[in-house]
Protein backbone atom coordinates (compact mmCIF):
# COMPACT_ATOMS: atom_id res chain seq x y z
CA UNK A 1 0.00 0.00 0.00
CA UNK A 2 1.57 3.08 -1.05
CA UNK A 3 1.89 5.74 1.58
CA UNK A 4 1.46 9.36 0.90
CA UNK A 5 2.94 12.25 3.10
CA UNK A 6 0.49 15.69 3.13
CA UNK A 7 2.57 18.90 4.08
CA UNK A 8 0.57 21.37 5.22
CA UNK A 9 1.18 24.95 4.58
CA UNK A 10 2.61 25.58 7.92
CA UNK A 11 4.78 22.78 7.75
CA UNK A 12 2.15 20.12 9.80
CA UNK A 13 2.75 16.68 8.06
CA UNK A 14 0.11 13.67 7.52
CA UNK A 15 1.36 10.63 6.86
CA UNK A 16 -0.97 7.63 5.52
CA UNK A 17 -1.44 4.34 3.79
CA UNK A 18 -3.32 5.15 0.64
CA UNK A 19 -5.78 2.73 -1.37
CA UNK A 20 -4.89 2.12 -4.88
CA UNK A 21 -7.61 3.33 -6.86
CA UNK A 22 -8.58 6.14 -5.03
CA UNK A 23 -7.23 9.78 -5.68
CA UNK A 24 -4.84 11.53 -3.87
CA UNK A 25 -7.95 13.80 -3.23
CA UNK A 26 -10.00 11.38 -2.08
CA UNK A 27 -7.37 10.37 -0.04
CA UNK A 28 -6.49 13.96 1.90
CA UNK A 29 -10.50 14.01 2.41
CA UNK A 30 -10.49 10.58 3.40
CA UNK A 31 -8.24 11.17 6.41
CA UNK A 32 -9.22 14.71 6.92
CA UNK A 33 -6.47 15.93 5.76
CA UNK A 34 -6.84 20.13 5.76
CA UNK A 35 -5.86 21.99 3.12
CA UNK A 36 -7.64 20.00 0.50
CA UNK A 37 -11.47 21.55 -0.38
CA UNK A 38 -12.00 19.87 -3.61
CA UNK A 39 -15.14 22.04 -4.40
CA UNK A 40 -15.86 19.73 -7.81
CA UNK A 41 -15.82 16.38 -6.30
CA UNK A 42 -13.09 15.39 -8.71
CA UNK A 43 -13.88 16.67 -11.79
CA UNK A 44 -11.11 18.84 -12.48
CA UNK A 45 -13.38 21.79 -13.10
CA UNK A 46 -13.12 23.61 -9.76
CA UNK A 47 -9.09 23.88 -8.68
CA UNK A 48 -9.17 23.61 -5.06
CA UNK A 49 -7.67 20.46 -4.57
CA UNK A 50 -4.56 21.73 -6.18
CA UNK A 51 -0.97 20.15 -4.69
CA UNK A 52 2.52 20.24 -5.06
CA UNK A 53 4.04 17.27 -5.90
CA UNK A 54 7.18 17.46 -4.08
CA UNK A 55 8.60 13.85 -4.55
CA UNK A 56 7.22 10.26 -5.93
CA UNK A 57 8.24 6.86 -6.32
CA UNK A 58 7.29 6.39 -9.88
CA UNK A 59 6.37 8.63 -13.06
CA UNK A 60 3.43 10.72 -12.66
CA UNK A 61 1.06 11.02 -15.70
CA UNK A 62 0.73 13.99 -17.62
CA UNK A 63 -1.25 16.79 -17.19
CA UNK A 64 -4.36 16.83 -19.77
CA UNK A 65 -5.82 20.08 -21.37
CA UNK A 66 -8.50 20.45 -18.77
CA UNK A 67 -6.34 19.95 -15.54
CA UNK A 68 -4.02 22.78 -17.18
CA UNK A 69 -6.93 25.27 -17.81
CA UNK A 70 -7.90 24.96 -13.77
CA UNK A 71 -3.69 24.73 -12.66
CA UNK A 72 -2.97 27.73 -15.50
CA UNK A 73 -5.56 30.03 -13.35
CA UNK A 74 -3.56 29.48 -9.92
CA UNK A 75 -1.98 32.08 -8.89
CA UNK A 76 0.52 30.21 -6.46
CA UNK A 77 1.45 27.61 -9.71
CA UNK A 78 4.42 26.36 -9.80
CA UNK A 79 6.30 23.15 -12.07
CA UNK A 80 5.09 20.51 -9.75
CA UNK A 81 1.58 21.93 -9.43
CA UNK A 82 -1.15 19.44 -9.48
CA UNK A 83 -4.61 18.89 -8.94
CA UNK A 84 -4.85 16.25 -6.49
CA UNK A 85 -8.10 14.71 -8.10
CA UNK A 86 -6.08 13.62 -11.14
CA UNK A 87 -3.77 12.21 -9.73
CA UNK A 88 -4.80 8.05 -8.96
CA UNK A 89 -3.09 6.01 -6.44
CA UNK A 90 -1.19 2.92 -7.60
CA UNK A 91 1.74 0.66 -6.95
CA UNK A 92 3.71 2.12 -10.08
CA UNK A 93 3.59 5.57 -9.13
CA UNK A 94 4.23 4.04 -5.33
CA UNK A 95 4.88 6.45 -2.47
CA UNK A 96 4.40 10.54 -2.87
CA UNK A 97 5.31 13.43 -0.94
CA UNK A 98 2.80 16.29 -1.64
CA UNK A 99 2.93 19.72 0.05
CA UNK A 100 -0.25 21.66 0.10
CA UNK A 101 -0.79 25.47 -0.63
CA UNK A 102 -1.13 28.06 1.32
CA UNK A 103 -5.01 28.63 -0.07
CA UNK A 104 -7.43 27.17 -2.43
CA UNK A 105 -9.61 29.09 -4.41
CA UNK B 1 -42.57 41.97 -24.74
CA UNK B 2 -43.67 44.25 -22.64
CA UNK B 3 -47.16 43.25 -22.06
CA UNK B 4 -46.44 39.95 -21.36
CA UNK B 5 -46.37 40.87 -17.77
CA UNK B 6 -50.00 41.13 -18.10
CA UNK B 7 -50.39 37.66 -19.12
CA UNK B 8 -50.69 34.27 -17.10
CA UNK B 9 -47.97 32.02 -16.52
CA UNK B 10 -48.82 28.94 -18.54
CA UNK B 11 -48.75 25.90 -16.08
CA UNK B 12 -45.86 24.29 -15.93
CA UNK B 13 -47.06 20.90 -15.35
CA UNK B 14 -49.74 20.74 -18.46
CA UNK B 15 -48.87 22.65 -20.81
CA UNK B 16 -47.06 21.31 -23.98
CA UNK B 17 -43.36 21.72 -23.63
CA UNK B 18 -43.19 23.41 -26.83
CA UNK B 19 -45.39 26.62 -25.72
CA UNK B 20 -43.26 27.20 -22.49
CA UNK B 21 -40.93 29.92 -22.14
CA UNK B 22 -38.22 28.64 -20.21
CA UNK B 23 -36.58 31.77 -19.43
CA UNK B 24 -39.79 33.87 -18.57
CA UNK B 25 -38.70 35.83 -15.85
CA UNK B 26 -41.76 35.91 -13.76
CA UNK B 27 -41.61 32.53 -12.73
CA UNK B 28 -38.52 33.67 -10.94
CA UNK B 29 -39.98 36.17 -9.10
CA UNK B 30 -43.24 34.19 -8.17
CA UNK B 31 -40.92 31.71 -7.10
CA UNK B 32 -42.66 28.57 -9.28
CA UNK B 33 -39.80 27.85 -11.32
CA UNK B 34 -38.49 24.62 -9.86
CA UNK B 35 -41.98 22.30 -11.42
CA UNK B 36 -41.32 23.25 -15.39
CA UNK B 37 -37.22 22.90 -14.55
CA UNK B 38 -37.70 19.78 -12.84
CA UNK B 39 -40.12 18.84 -15.89
CA UNK B 40 -37.13 19.66 -17.82
CA UNK B 41 -35.10 17.47 -16.09
CA UNK B 42 -36.94 14.43 -16.60
CA UNK B 43 -38.30 15.08 -19.68
CA UNK B 44 -36.45 17.10 -21.84
CA UNK B 45 -32.85 17.77 -20.20
CA UNK B 46 -31.08 19.18 -23.29
CA UNK B 47 -34.44 21.23 -24.50
CA UNK B 48 -34.77 22.94 -27.44
CA UNK B 49 -37.37 26.72 -27.53
CA UNK B 50 -37.83 27.80 -30.73
CA UNK B 51 -38.49 31.56 -29.92
CA UNK B 52 -38.66 33.32 -26.41
CA UNK B 53 -37.91 37.08 -26.24
CA UNK B 54 -34.09 36.94 -26.39
CA UNK B 55 -34.28 34.36 -29.34
CA UNK B 56 -33.88 30.37 -29.82
CA UNK B 57 -31.74 28.75 -26.97
CA UNK B 58 -30.81 25.64 -25.46
CA UNK B 59 -32.01 24.53 -21.70
CA UNK B 60 -29.67 22.31 -20.20
CA UNK B 61 -30.78 21.61 -16.98
CA UNK B 62 -28.81 18.84 -15.58
CA UNK B 63 -26.13 19.07 -13.14
CA UNK B 64 -23.56 16.58 -15.01
CA UNK B 65 -24.62 17.81 -18.63
CA UNK B 66 -23.84 21.43 -17.30
CA UNK B 67 -20.07 20.38 -16.07
CA UNK B 68 -19.54 18.52 -19.75
CA UNK B 69 -20.40 21.64 -21.41
CA UNK B 70 -18.88 23.96 -19.06
CA UNK B 71 -15.50 21.99 -19.85
CA UNK B 72 -15.82 21.91 -23.53
CA UNK B 73 -15.06 26.02 -23.87
CA UNK B 74 -13.76 25.27 -27.58
CA UNK B 75 -17.24 24.59 -28.65
CA UNK B 76 -18.54 26.11 -26.41
CA UNK B 77 -17.83 29.74 -26.12
CA UNK B 78 -18.23 32.21 -23.62
CA UNK B 79 -18.27 34.74 -26.15
CA UNK B 80 -19.82 37.36 -27.03
CA UNK B 81 -22.01 37.69 -23.81
CA UNK B 82 -23.02 34.64 -20.78
CA UNK B 83 -26.45 35.70 -20.29
CA UNK B 84 -29.56 34.76 -22.61
CA UNK B 85 -30.11 38.41 -25.00
CA UNK B 86 -27.23 39.23 -27.07
CA UNK B 87 -25.11 42.90 -26.25
CA UNK B 88 -25.16 45.43 -28.91
CA UNK B 89 -23.90 43.68 -32.12
CA UNK B 90 -20.74 46.61 -32.22
CA UNK B 91 -19.46 46.47 -28.41
CA UNK B 92 -18.25 43.25 -28.32
CA UNK B 93 -16.97 41.23 -25.18
CA UNK B 94 -16.01 43.66 -22.06
CA UNK B 95 -15.04 41.61 -19.33
CA UNK B 96 -12.84 38.33 -19.13
CA UNK B 97 -16.64 36.54 -17.83
CA UNK B 98 -17.46 36.86 -21.78
CA UNK B 99 -13.83 36.31 -23.36
CA UNK B 100 -12.89 32.84 -24.42
CA UNK B 101 -8.92 31.85 -23.81
CA UNK B 102 -6.42 33.10 -23.74
CA UNK B 103 -7.33 36.67 -23.56
CA UNK B 104 -9.84 35.34 -20.93
CA UNK B 105 -6.27 33.83 -18.54
CA UNK B 106 -4.72 36.77 -18.93
CA UNK B 107 -7.10 38.92 -17.52
CA UNK B 108 -8.57 36.94 -14.81
CA UNK B 109 -5.11 36.17 -13.77
CA UNK B 110 -4.47 39.75 -13.19
CA UNK B 111 -7.36 40.53 -10.69
CA UNK B 112 -7.56 37.20 -8.86
CA UNK B 113 -4.88 38.11 -6.45
CA UNK B 114 -7.63 40.58 -5.39
CA UNK B 115 -10.21 37.79 -3.96
CA UNK B 116 -7.39 35.38 -2.88
CA UNK B 117 -7.39 34.13 0.54
CA UNK B 118 -4.54 35.50 1.32
CA UNK B 119 -5.57 39.35 0.14
CA UNK B 120 -8.67 38.74 2.03
CA UNK B 121 -7.40 37.87 5.17
CA UNK B 122 -6.08 41.33 4.85
CA UNK B 123 -9.69 42.59 4.79
CA UNK B 124 -11.59 40.18 7.14
CA UNK B 125 -11.35 42.38 10.87
CA UNK B 126 -12.21 45.71 9.19
CA UNK B 127 -15.19 43.41 7.26
CA UNK B 128 -16.25 41.95 10.81
CA UNK B 129 -16.34 45.11 12.60
CA UNK B 130 -18.15 47.01 9.87
CA UNK B 131 -20.63 44.20 9.65
CA UNK B 132 -20.87 43.96 13.80
CA UNK B 133 -21.93 48.00 13.53
CA UNK B 134 -24.40 47.32 10.96
CA UNK B 135 -25.83 44.55 13.36
CA UNK B 136 -25.54 47.11 16.32
CA UNK B 137 -27.56 49.45 14.25
CA UNK B 138 -30.64 47.65 13.57
CA UNK B 139 -34.06 48.13 15.00
CA UNK B 140 -34.55 45.34 17.68
CA UNK B 141 -38.06 44.29 17.87
CA UNK B 142 -39.72 46.32 14.96
CA UNK B 143 -40.04 44.69 11.37
CA UNK B 144 -37.54 46.47 9.15
CA UNK B 145 -36.02 45.50 5.62
CA UNK B 146 -33.45 43.08 6.22
CA UNK B 147 -32.24 43.79 2.53
CA UNK B 148 -31.98 47.18 2.63
CA UNK B 149 -30.70 47.47 6.23
CA UNK B 150 -28.45 44.52 5.65
CA UNK B 151 -27.91 42.82 2.80
CA UNK B 152 -27.87 45.61 0.54
CA UNK B 153 -25.83 47.49 3.20
CA UNK B 154 -23.40 44.91 4.09
CA UNK B 155 -22.07 43.94 0.62
CA UNK B 156 -22.14 47.84 -0.86
CA UNK B 157 -19.48 47.94 2.20
CA UNK B 158 -17.55 45.34 1.47
CA UNK B 159 -17.40 46.63 -2.14
CA UNK B 160 -16.16 49.98 -0.86
CA UNK B 161 -13.94 48.53 1.41
CA UNK B 162 -12.33 46.17 -1.61
CA UNK B 163 -12.19 49.31 -3.88
CA UNK B 164 -11.24 51.16 -1.38
CA UNK B 165 -13.70 53.45 -2.45
CA UNK B 166 -14.78 56.89 -1.32
CA UNK B 167 -16.92 56.27 1.72
CA UNK B 168 -19.58 58.77 1.23
CA UNK B 169 -20.21 57.53 -2.43
CA UNK B 170 -20.32 53.88 -1.48
CA UNK B 171 -24.53 54.02 -2.20
CA UNK B 172 -23.01 54.35 -5.96
CA UNK B 173 -21.61 51.44 -6.50
CA UNK B 174 -25.22 49.12 -5.57
CA UNK B 175 -26.97 51.22 -7.70
CA UNK B 176 -24.31 50.51 -10.70
CA UNK B 177 -24.94 47.31 -9.78
CA UNK B 178 -28.33 47.55 -10.19
CA UNK B 179 -28.68 49.50 -13.21
CA UNK B 180 -25.88 47.41 -15.46
CA UNK B 181 -28.29 44.00 -14.41
CA UNK B 182 -31.20 45.67 -14.81
CA UNK B 183 -31.95 44.77 -18.62
CA UNK B 184 -35.06 45.68 -20.02
CA UNK B 185 -34.66 42.20 -21.63
CA UNK B 186 -34.09 40.09 -18.93
CA UNK B 187 -36.73 41.87 -16.63
CA UNK B 188 -40.70 41.20 -18.67
CA UNK B 189 -39.89 45.16 -19.98
CA UNK B 190 -39.45 46.26 -16.36
CA UNK B 191 -35.65 47.30 -16.63
CA UNK B 192 -33.60 50.04 -18.63
CA UNK B 193 -32.70 50.58 -21.95
CA UNK B 194 -29.65 50.13 -23.54
CA UNK B 195 -28.89 53.75 -23.70
CA UNK B 196 -29.86 54.27 -20.11
CA UNK B 197 -27.41 51.02 -19.52
CA UNK B 198 -24.72 53.08 -21.46
CA UNK B 199 -25.13 56.53 -19.44
CA UNK B 200 -23.95 54.37 -16.15
CA UNK B 201 -21.37 52.23 -17.81
CA UNK B 202 -20.26 56.32 -18.66
CA UNK B 203 -20.56 57.39 -14.85
CA UNK B 204 -18.81 54.16 -13.25
CA UNK B 205 -15.80 54.72 -16.12
CA UNK B 206 -15.27 58.40 -15.20
CA UNK B 207 -15.19 57.17 -11.51
CA UNK B 208 -13.00 54.81 -11.82
CA UNK B 209 -10.51 56.92 -14.14
CA UNK B 210 -9.94 59.60 -11.63
CA UNK B 211 -9.56 57.10 -8.87
CA UNK B 212 -7.08 55.16 -10.91
CA UNK B 213 -5.00 58.74 -11.78
CA UNK B 214 -4.90 59.89 -7.94
CA UNK B 215 -3.13 56.23 -7.22
CA UNK B 216 -1.06 55.99 -9.76
CA UNK B 217 2.31 55.94 -8.21
CA UNK B 218 1.21 56.89 -4.82
CA UNK B 219 3.35 54.18 -3.54
CA UNK B 220 0.29 53.61 -0.48
CA UNK B 221 0.89 49.96 0.76
CA UNK B 222 -2.72 48.62 -0.22
CA UNK B 223 -4.23 45.77 -1.68
CA UNK B 224 -7.43 47.04 -3.22
CA UNK B 225 -8.42 46.53 -6.11
CA UNK B 226 -7.35 49.82 -8.23
CA UNK B 227 -3.49 49.03 -7.09
CA UNK B 228 -3.49 45.57 -7.48
CA UNK B 229 -4.56 46.43 -10.98
CA UNK B 230 -1.37 48.76 -11.38
CA UNK B 231 1.11 46.74 -9.54
CA UNK B 232 0.45 43.67 -12.25
CA UNK B 233 2.66 44.02 -14.55
CA UNK B 234 -0.27 42.99 -17.42
CA UNK B 235 -2.92 45.94 -16.25
CA UNK B 236 -0.80 48.38 -15.37
CA UNK B 237 -1.86 50.84 -18.07
CA UNK B 238 -5.41 49.39 -18.12
CA UNK B 239 -6.34 52.77 -17.48
CA UNK B 240 -5.87 53.19 -21.57
CA UNK B 241 -7.96 50.69 -22.34
CA UNK B 242 -11.35 51.75 -21.33
CA UNK B 243 -13.07 49.26 -22.92
CA UNK B 244 -11.18 46.63 -20.61
CA UNK B 245 -11.00 48.28 -17.66
CA UNK B 246 -14.69 49.18 -17.44
CA UNK B 247 -15.68 45.76 -18.11
CA UNK B 248 -13.67 44.39 -15.67
CA UNK B 249 -15.25 46.90 -13.14
CA UNK B 250 -18.44 45.82 -14.12
CA UNK B 251 -17.56 42.56 -13.57
CA UNK B 252 -16.34 43.05 -10.02
CA UNK B 253 -19.25 45.32 -9.14
CA UNK B 254 -21.57 42.92 -10.17
CA UNK B 255 -20.07 39.73 -9.45
CA UNK B 256 -19.54 40.75 -5.94
CA UNK B 257 -23.13 42.77 -4.95
CA UNK B 258 -26.15 41.60 -6.36
CA UNK B 259 -24.99 37.14 -5.51
CA UNK B 260 -23.59 38.07 -2.24
CA UNK B 261 -26.42 40.29 -1.17
CA UNK B 262 -29.61 37.49 -2.31
CA UNK B 263 -28.11 35.15 -0.93
CA UNK B 264 -27.48 37.51 2.53
CA UNK B 265 -30.89 37.80 2.58
CA UNK B 266 -31.35 33.86 1.23
CA UNK B 267 -30.30 32.60 4.31
CA UNK B 268 -32.53 34.59 6.48
CA UNK B 269 -35.35 33.23 4.29
CA UNK B 270 -34.51 29.20 4.18
CA UNK B 271 -33.58 29.24 7.42
CA UNK B 272 -36.99 30.22 8.70
CA UNK B 273 -38.34 28.30 6.26
CA UNK B 274 -36.73 25.26 7.93
CA UNK B 275 -37.13 26.32 11.44
CA UNK B 276 -34.99 23.13 12.79
CA UNK B 277 -32.26 24.29 10.89
CA UNK B 278 -31.62 27.12 12.59
CA UNK B 279 -32.31 25.70 15.99
CA UNK B 280 -29.39 23.34 14.24
CA UNK B 281 -27.15 26.21 13.77
CA UNK B 282 -27.77 28.54 16.86
CA UNK B 283 -26.76 25.67 18.85
CA UNK B 284 -23.49 24.59 16.90
CA UNK B 285 -21.99 27.37 15.22
CA UNK B 286 -19.15 25.62 13.85
CA UNK B 287 -21.68 24.52 11.47
CA UNK B 288 -22.12 28.08 9.99
CA UNK B 289 -19.35 27.60 6.82
CA UNK B 290 -21.50 24.09 5.95
CA UNK B 291 -24.64 26.60 5.54
CA UNK B 292 -23.38 28.76 4.36
CA UNK B 293 -21.98 26.78 1.31
CA UNK B 294 -26.21 25.27 1.76
CA UNK B 295 -27.25 28.42 1.82
CA UNK B 296 -25.42 29.80 -1.91
CA UNK B 297 -27.13 26.43 -3.36
CA UNK B 298 -30.36 26.52 -2.06
CA UNK B 299 -30.27 30.69 -3.57
CA UNK B 300 -28.23 29.99 -6.61
CA UNK B 301 -27.86 33.58 -6.99
CA UNK B 302 -27.29 33.57 -10.23
CA UNK B 303 -29.78 31.12 -12.44
CA UNK B 304 -28.21 30.35 -15.34
CA UNK B 305 -24.79 31.70 -17.58
CA UNK B 306 -24.95 31.31 -21.37
CA UNK B 307 -22.34 29.69 -23.86
CA UNK B 308 -22.77 29.91 -27.78
CA UNK B 309 -21.81 27.09 -29.91
CA UNK B 310 -18.93 27.96 -32.48
CA UNK B 311 -19.34 24.12 -34.62
CA UNK B 312 -22.24 22.25 -35.38
CA UNK B 313 -21.85 19.35 -32.91
CA UNK B 314 -23.84 16.61 -31.13
CA UNK B 315 -24.73 16.92 -27.41
CA UNK B 316 -26.43 13.79 -26.29
CA UNK B 317 -27.99 13.35 -29.60
CA UNK B 318 -29.30 16.35 -30.17
CA UNK B 319 -27.79 18.32 -33.19
CA UNK B 320 -26.68 22.13 -32.00
CA UNK B 321 -25.80 24.46 -35.18
CA UNK B 322 -23.00 26.93 -34.97
CA UNK B 323 -24.07 29.96 -33.59
CA UNK B 324 -26.71 28.37 -31.18
CA UNK B 325 -27.22 29.72 -27.80
CA UNK B 326 -26.97 27.66 -24.70
CA UNK B 327 -28.51 27.93 -21.75
CA UNK B 328 -26.93 26.52 -18.37
CA UNK B 329 -29.54 26.50 -15.49
CA UNK B 330 -27.23 26.24 -12.41
CA UNK B 331 -30.49 26.64 -10.66
CA UNK B 332 -32.05 23.31 -12.04
CA UNK B 333 -28.89 21.92 -11.37
CA UNK B 334 -28.82 22.74 -8.00
CA UNK B 335 -32.02 20.81 -7.42
CA UNK B 336 -30.93 17.70 -9.80
CA UNK B 337 -31.60 14.68 -7.60
CA UNK B 338 -29.52 12.84 -9.55
CA UNK B 339 -26.14 14.26 -7.83
CA UNK B 340 -27.81 15.85 -5.15
CA UNK B 341 -30.08 13.87 -3.26
CA UNK B 342 -33.40 15.40 -1.44
CA UNK B 343 -32.26 18.64 -3.54
CA UNK B 344 -35.31 20.69 -2.44
CA UNK B 345 -34.47 20.63 1.44
CA UNK B 346 -32.31 22.97 2.73
CA UNK B 347 -29.84 20.69 4.94
CA UNK B 348 -26.96 22.82 6.69
CA UNK B 349 -24.89 19.64 6.86
CA UNK B 350 -25.20 17.83 3.87
CA UNK B 351 -22.64 15.33 2.86
CA UNK B 352 -20.48 17.43 -0.35
CA UNK B 353 -22.05 20.44 0.40
CA UNK B 354 -19.43 22.31 -1.26
CA UNK B 355 -20.29 20.58 -4.24
CA UNK B 356 -22.87 22.42 -5.69
CA UNK B 357 -23.19 24.36 -9.05
CA UNK B 358 -23.81 27.81 -7.87
CA UNK B 359 -20.33 28.91 -8.78
CA UNK B 360 -20.38 27.10 -12.40
CA UNK B 361 -17.05 25.07 -13.33
CA UNK B 362 -14.28 25.20 -15.33
CA UNK B 363 -12.28 28.25 -16.27
CA UNK B 364 -15.25 30.27 -15.71
CA UNK B 365 -16.04 29.09 -12.21
CA UNK B 366 -16.55 32.18 -9.97
CA UNK B 367 -13.50 33.97 -9.02
CA UNK B 368 -15.01 35.44 -5.79
CA UNK B 369 -16.48 32.40 -4.54
CA UNK B 370 -14.03 32.74 -1.89
CA UNK B 371 -14.69 36.32 -1.11
CA UNK B 372 -18.26 35.45 -0.76
CA UNK B 373 -18.17 32.49 1.59
CA UNK B 374 -16.33 34.80 4.00
CA UNK B 375 -19.02 37.78 3.80
CA UNK B 376 -21.26 35.21 4.28
CA UNK B 377 -19.78 33.53 7.11
CA UNK B 378 -18.94 36.30 9.27
CA UNK B 379 -22.90 37.90 9.02
CA UNK B 380 -23.82 34.53 10.22
CA UNK B 381 -21.20 34.36 12.86
CA UNK B 382 -21.83 37.92 13.81
CA UNK B 383 -25.86 37.59 13.45
CA UNK B 384 -26.27 34.70 15.74
CA UNK B 385 -24.11 36.33 18.67
CA UNK B 386 -26.16 39.18 18.74
CA UNK B 387 -29.70 37.59 17.72
CA UNK B 388 -31.88 34.78 19.14
CA UNK B 389 -34.49 35.36 16.35
CA UNK B 390 -35.11 36.49 12.79
CA UNK B 391 -38.28 36.16 11.72
CA UNK B 392 -39.82 36.80 8.25
CA UNK B 393 -42.58 38.59 9.17
CA UNK B 394 -44.31 38.57 5.70
CA UNK B 395 -42.97 36.82 2.67
CA UNK B 396 -40.18 38.44 0.58
CA UNK B 397 -40.58 40.06 -3.28
CA UNK B 398 -38.62 38.37 -5.66
CA UNK B 399 -36.86 40.14 -8.64
CA UNK B 400 -38.65 39.64 -11.65
CA UNK B 401 -35.16 38.68 -13.33
CA UNK B 402 -34.08 35.85 -15.58
CA UNK B 403 -30.62 36.00 -14.60
CA UNK B 404 -29.99 37.91 -10.96
CA UNK B 405 -32.06 35.56 -8.86
CA UNK B 406 -32.78 37.43 -5.78
CA UNK B 407 -35.36 39.73 -3.33
CA UNK B 408 -36.09 43.79 -3.25
CA UNK B 409 -37.23 42.99 0.22
CA UNK B 410 -37.47 41.25 2.51
CA UNK B 411 -39.87 41.80 5.62
CA UNK B 412 -37.86 40.68 8.97
CA UNK B 413 -38.16 41.51 12.99
CA UNK B 414 -34.60 40.08 15.18
CA UNK B 415 -34.70 40.03 19.21
CA UNK B 416 -31.44 40.18 20.94
CA UNK B 417 -30.33 36.88 22.90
Amino acid sequence: MPVIKFIEFDGTTHEVDADEGMSVMEVAMKYDVPGIDADCGGGAVCGTCHCFVEKSAGSLPTVDPQEESMLGLRPDRESNSRLSCQLQVSNSIGDMTVKLPEFQM
Amino acid sequence: MNDKRDHIIPDSLTTPLSDLDVSDPRRFEQDCWQPLFRRLRAESPVHFQASSPAGPFWSITRFDDIVEIEKNTQIFSSEPTIAIVDPPPDRGSLMFIAMDQPEHDIQRRAVQPVVAPKNLREFETLIRQRTGEALDALPIGEVFDWVELVSRNLTTQMLATLFDFPWQLRHKLSEWSDAITSDERMTAGRGLTEDQRLDVIMEILEVFTRLWHERAGDGVESFDLIRLLQRDAHTANLVNDPKNYIGNLILLIVGGNDTTRNSMSGGVLFLNDFPEQFERVKADRSLIPSMVSEIIRFQTPLSHMRRTVTQDTDFKGHRMKAGDKVVLWYCSANRDELVIPNADRFLIDRSGVRNHAAFGFGIHRCMGNRLAEMQLRIVWEEALKRFATIEVVTPPTRLCHNFVRGYSHMPVRVQRH
